[in-house]
């Protein structure tokens, strides 16, 4: 056994990892709270305008840059762009450039899952919506998004995983969350405190991945195979047109 | 269930009268003169240029559909068919002309309203894959806004009405085989009882044993319902089997003949309309007439007392060499020549059973088949519910014989 695995055994065996604003518990749920809204906010942006671009079937350039730039800008950056910015008209250090970087996180897999599984809707189901007398937003409602939300909820899945994983880099402007461990146990000798820290983002990242896969069961019955207990959002044929996370 | 006759107020104002010719029709612009009465669906002039297509679509289309009746719109691809069709429900909107349903012009009704009146079935049924079979039925009532308990009271009428099992309703379409699709789809189409159903190549996805089994199980429901029916296929054969009336459509949407299917296979009127029904035309209009129909002879008949020599003469009368052996007017089977020698009543000989028997509704041209893959070149017409593979059944009546010059007479005269 190493050193550090040691060294992070103590760490967890310590009333400091348990107790107090810099305990686990208090940054894992300032961690999960700044995922939560970031991957909300993103969803309010990203789902009305990827159910509308596929309603019309128009866009799909638009979805294909939007997923592409999410890809190459590295959060990082984005969060050292924003930050003078942020100081300079008073939003400060920690939440909000932390909420800002996640949430450009998170659109692009939404946003391009949402779009695709909506034009994507059958064609023959959309004609027959339409020719038994449905309107637009009706299609929409009763059709299109509920014949979408596989494809949605792969997307949301995508991101809320992406942006566990990534608010860890808010402990650098100053945002307290799990993160905050693996950065100041950067510089200090003992490496148990950075090793919980990163333990403890794998272990929500993969806590945040399973919530989706059961919510998906749940509200997608109508994918579900008789008597299988079947992942229709990561598996399947839809989960191929999910784009890659970045 | 509703009437749409009754309560259309055209009905009240207008005398029923006969659907005027369709060139009259085609002369005079301004809604039919016998709205709301006996034609329930009028295309007038109907015509559609898809924006950049150097020739149309569909080219002044006149078609009157009567109320009850199946239409049946064939002809090749690029036709037009499924276009004309979609313009009745304004899926596409007609360049020029109008179609009159009841005696109203439909681009008078909002679209959403004109669409829920009228059912409307495509190929694949396309059923929406997250509701449950129950709930793709009820979609128009709920647009409808009806009582939860009136639809689920229609679901299960219509759920018996296309012999739908009642475990279906709850599965989701996915579980379902294709012909069941097909059938939840006309169940839909169906669901607020519309007076009027277009049907866009309903069948053509599902193998040919089940497709054989949606058209009979159509024809009967529309015994039952009496819908006006618009019917787009390109099978032929389909629409002959299905249509009281075929309107043949050439290529740029051009009507070469419309007329019911006896008409069209005896007298095409065009070289297009003759190449489009196929060279076995002769073939194909025995499948529109019955063995019952047929002027059946009473054939070499002796009952099962008969000598030996007087079941010869028979044979010398009507140029066999076998009788049909008959107790009363039930069938007991034949015998041949050479096996009279040793017996003195064709009883003693003891009958064999027919195996070319058809029954008074079979069709002619399956009456054909049966008569060219028999020894004697004769099928044995009875009336006999219980006729199958093996020939006839014991108490099986026999009606007559039925020989390829029969069928010939049949055809032509």
């Amino acid at each position: 056994m190493s050193g550090a695995l040691g060294d992070m055994w103590d760490y967890l065996r310590s009333s400091e990892a348990w107790s107090g604003r810099n305990g686990l518990p208090a940054l894992a749920w300032a961690h999960l709270r700044v995922s939560a809204v970031a991957v909300l906010v993103a969803a309010a942006v990203a789902i009305p305008a990827g159910v509308l671009l596929g309603h019309v079937k128009r866009g799909a350039l638009l979805a294909v840059s939007v997923v592409n730039i999410g890809r190459a800008v590295p959060s990082f950056a984005v969060l050292a762009l924003l930050l003078p910015f942020s100081l300079r008209y008073g939003f400060g250090l920690g939440f909000w450039p932390t909420i800002v970087a996640l949430v450009l996180l998170a659109v692009p897999p939404i946003f391009t899952n949402t779009y695709t599984g909506v034009r994507d809707v059958p064609a023959d189901a959309v004609e027959a919506a339409q020719g038994m007398g449905m309107r637009g937003g009706e299609l929409v409602r009763r059709v299109e998004l509920p014949v979408a939300l596989p494809l949605v909820l792969t997307g949301l899945r995508v991101s809320a995983v992406q942006v566990v994983a990534t608010a860890t880099l808010g402990a650098l402007v100053g945002y307290r969350n799990l993160g905050t461990l693996i950065v100041t146990g950067f510089t200090s000798p003992n490496k148990g405190r950075m090793l919980a820290g990163a333990v403890a983002v794998a272990l929500l990242a993969l806590a945040v991945d399973a919530i989706f896969a059961l919510a998906a069961r749940l509200l997608v019955p109508w994918r579900r195979k008789p008597g299988r207990w079947a992942d229709a959002a990561v598996a399947g044929p839809d989960g191929g047109a999910a784009p890659a996370a970045p | 269930m509703r009437d749409r006759q009754a309560s259309a107020p055209a009905d009240v104002a207008v005398p029923v009268g006969a659907p005027p010719p369709v060139a009259e029709i085609g002369a005079e612009p301004g809604p039919p003169a016998d709205a709301g009465g006996q034609v329930a669906l009028r295309l007038d002039r109907l015509t559609k240029v898809y924006p950049g297509a150097s020739r149309p679509a569909v080219d002044g289309l006149d078609l009157t559909v009567p109320r009850g009746e199946l239409v049946a719109l064939v002809g090749p691809s690029g036709c037009g068919k499924t276009t004309t069709l979609k313009m009745i429900n304004r899926l596409v909107e007609p360049t020029s002309g109008t179609v009159w349903l009841d005696g109203v012009d439909v681009r008078s009704l909002p679209v959403h309203e004109l669409r829920r009146g009228i059912g409307y079935v495509i190929q694949q049924a396309g059923l929406f894959p997250h509701r449950k079979v129950r709930d793709n039925i009820a979609t128009v009532p709920r647009l409808l806004g009806w009582p939860r308990r009136r639809i689920d009271d229609r679901v299960h009428e219509l759920a018996e009405l296309l012999d739908l099992d009642p475990d279906l309703l709850d599965r989701y379409p996915a579980a379902l085989s294709g012909g069941q699709q097909q059938r939840v789809g006309v169940a839909r189409a169906l669901a607020a009882d519309p007076p009027v159903l277009l049907m866009d190549e309903p069948y053509s996805a599902v193998d040919p044993i089940v497709r054989a089994r949606l058209q009979d199980e159509l024809m009967a429901l529309q015994r039952r319902v009496h819908k006006t029916i618009v019917l787009v296929t390109h099978d032929i054969d389909e629409a002959i089997k299905l249509a009281d009336r075929i309107a043949v459509l050439n290529v740029g949407g051009v009507l070469e003949q419309v007329g019911p299917p006896e008409d069209l296979l005896r007298e095409p009127a065009t070289d297009f309309v003759a190449d489009f029904l196929g060279e076995d035309r002769g073939i194909k209009r025995l499948s529109l007439l019955r063995v019952g129909s047929a002027a059946l002879r009473r054939g070499p008949v002796v009952g099962t007392a008969a000598s030996a020599d007087e079941a010869r003469q028979v044979m010398a009368r009507e140029g066999t060499d076998w009788v049909v052996v008959c107790a009363g007017d039930r069938l007991r089977g034949w015998v041949g020549a050479d096996e009279l020698d040793r017996v003195a009543t064709v009883a003693d000989a003891e009958p064999r059973r027919f195996a070319a028997v058809v029954r008074a509704d079979t069709t002619l041209r399956s009456a054909l088949d049966v008569i060219v893959t028999s020894r004697s070149r004769v099928a044995v017409v009875v009336d006999d519910p219980h006729a199958g593979a093996a020939g006839a059944s014991p108490d099986a009546r026999y009606l007559g014989i039925l020989t390829l010059d029969d069928l010939a007479e049949g055809v032509t005269g």
